[in-house]
């Protein structure tokens, strides 16, 4: 039963990635579509961060994940190395739940 | 890639997870592999591991996913053709898709993200199922900022420009309100509404670029 849903879930999920590429060879969209298009994919991950940064199960996360997020902000802004980006991120919000 | 090193650290957390909710080592590599979406995953080893019904755990799985429609229609054509193009579309995801928007090489970045995804995110699932236990608790070392910061530092340039920033800030305000009220994944969607406002954006700079 597990295997099943598990199935359902990657067939589904499979589906809906296929679709906008469809969508999109098939249709020719209008300019002005197309520019929404671009920027609805900046949208979209701009609120996957806010909701994952500060949200946790329907109400809001403990204050060391946001704050090791906008440590990663901060030091993105500032074009620092990816890699000590995230790295801060996680020690950032580590240190504050050892506090 | 550091990318795919963070991926494969979020993994382990998963793996580990998933063992400890009481399914079998091979579930997380396996559903890792064939649907290959974190935060579904996360989602239905949650809702099964709580006793929740397999039903429930599909739905709430595919309502996170949804997100990967308006992805597939704003991906720039990096997919290629033939037998490619079937497997181009199964490694869309978050990472995939900011490096599809943000790098010069589109195709390229598109596809060494997603390749490398689809190889970390079920190693990563693997070692930590082998963990198990001995990972008491992944947010102990803050793997839950490495997420969001991850995707913020990619998408952070496109922000830059004012003409995307203000619908995307507008998008998480949406999103962040409907949190509370909507099931899991439908927040995601609803911050599309900030599309509404772009057509507007795009007129005053036009106004402004005359005068």
């Amino acid at each position: 039963m597990i295997v099943a849903a598990m199935l359902t879930l990657a067939v589904g999920t499979y589906l809906i990635r296929l679709a906008g590429p469809l969508l999109r060879t098939r249709i020719t969209f209008p300019p002005g579509a197309e520019r929404l298009l671009d920027v609805s994919a900046v949208v979209l991950l701009t609120a996957l961060v806010a909701v994952t940064a500060l949200t946790e199960g329907g109400g809001p996360a403990d204050a060391a994940r946001p704050a090791g997020v906008l440590v990663a902000g901060v030091l993105a802004w500032r074009k620092a190395p990816f890699m000590a980006i995230v790295l801060a991120a996680a020690a950032t919000t580590a240190l504050l739940r050892l506090l | 890639m550091l990318v795919c090193l963070a991926v494969g650290a979020t993994a382990v957390s998963y793996g580990a997870i998933s063992v400890a909710s009481g399914l079998p080592f091979w579930f997380p590599v396996v559903m890792g592999t064939l649907v290959l979406a974190g935060s579904s995953e996360f989602l239905f080893v949650g809702i099964v591991g709580a006793g929740g019904s397999p039903v429930a755990a599909v739905l709430a799985g595919l309502l996170v996913n949804s997100r990967h429609l308006p992805y597939g229609l704003a991906l720039p054509d990096v997919l290629g053709g033939g037998w490619r193009r079937w497997l181009g579309v199964h490694i869309m995801n978050d990472e995939s898709v900011v490096f599809a928007l943000t790098r010069k090489d589109p195709a390229r970045s598109y596809w060494e993200c997603g390749i490398g995804v689809l190889l970390c995110w079920p190693l990563g699932a693997l070692l930590g199922a082998a963990l198990g236990s001995a990972v008491s608790d992944p947010n102990d070392f803050g793997l839950d900022a490495m997420f969001p910061a991850v995707i913020l530092a990619l998408i952070l340039p496109q922000l830059r420009d004012a003409k995307a920033r203000r619908p995307a800030l507008l998008g998480a305000v949406i999103a962040l309100v409907c949190v509370p009220l909507l099931p899991v994944g439908l927040p995601l969607l609803a911050s599309l509404g900030a599309l509404a406002v772009v057509p507007f954006l795009d007129r005053t700079t036009v106004e402004q670029g005359q005068a």
